[in-house]
């Protein structure tokens, strides 16, 4: 099981601040997004947005970064604290 | 040596007064203490903001910011650090964020005060949404906040 979360802006747009995928294996964030996108199509336009910042247990990651069962994804906008 | 990092975040105002006298007690080894205040400004991408939201990402906010933190003392010799930052929502004039830093030298306290600034900038998971007179809007990130993380790589 991989939970996966959505913050400011594009949890608006996608109007989801969370899903979980159960049958989901080992797999960089590049597959994870395709994987998402294939069961949620109307996604995809913000989840391929080149800007979306990820982290995998609360650590900033790049497309690259392999996920793997338990772990705690999410994508959300360029941040815009301070 | 006294090394301690202090980070909050919280809804709550903070008082500079507070937080500076907790970098100065008891510490006779440092000549320097910087900080710096981030207030909510009434003009910025949307005109005439009249105040605004600031959601996180609580599991990962704390983390972000320590991760910043030891980043910067990983590069100068700095002694205490107190980071502030609030959420929720804010109005015009409130203060947004602190950092403050102890050093036995004012050039390491200016240069990581700034450095962990335009960290948090690019790299800690708060966003702003800014109230105007026409609705809500999240803001955009601003290049020049990366190109001000960027210089320090």
């Amino acid at each position: 099981m991989i939970k996966v979360l959505f913050f400011a802006q594009l949890r608006e747009l996608l109007k989801t601040n969370e899903i979980i995928l159960d049958k989901i294996q080992a797999c960089s964030i590049e597959e994870l997004k395709k994987s998402i996108i294939s069961t949620h199509p109307q996604w995809a336009v913000h989840l391929t947005n080149h800007a979306i910042m990820t982290s995998v247990n609360q650590t900033l990651v790049s497309s690259d970064h392999i996920v793997k069962a338990n772990d705690e994804v999410a994508f959300f906008p360029p941040v815009t604290g301070g | 040596m006294t090394h301690y990092d202090h980070v909050d975040v919280q809804e709550s105002d903070f008082s500079i007064q507070n937080e500076y006298e907790m970098l100065r007690e008891n510490n006779q080894q440092d000549g320097a203490i910087v900080f710096f205040t981030g207030l909510v400004r009434d003009f910025n991408q949307g005109s005439n903001v009249t105040g605004l939201y600031l959601e996180h990402y609580p599991a990962m906010t704390q983390k972000a910011l320590k991760t910043i933190i030891s980043q910067a003392r990983s590069r100068w010799p700095i002694s205490r650090v107190r980071l502030v930052h609030r959420v929720g929502q804010l109005n015009l004039s409130d203060q947004i964020v602190f950092v403050g830093i102890s050093s036995p030298h004012r050039e390491s306290a200016f240069e990581a005060c700034m450095f962990i600034m335009d960290y948090l900038k690019n790299q800690a998971p708060f966003w702003k949404k800014e109230n105007t007179m026409t609705g809500q809007t999240w803001v955009s990130a601003a290049e020049k906040d990366k190109l001000a993380m960027n210089k320090w790589q």
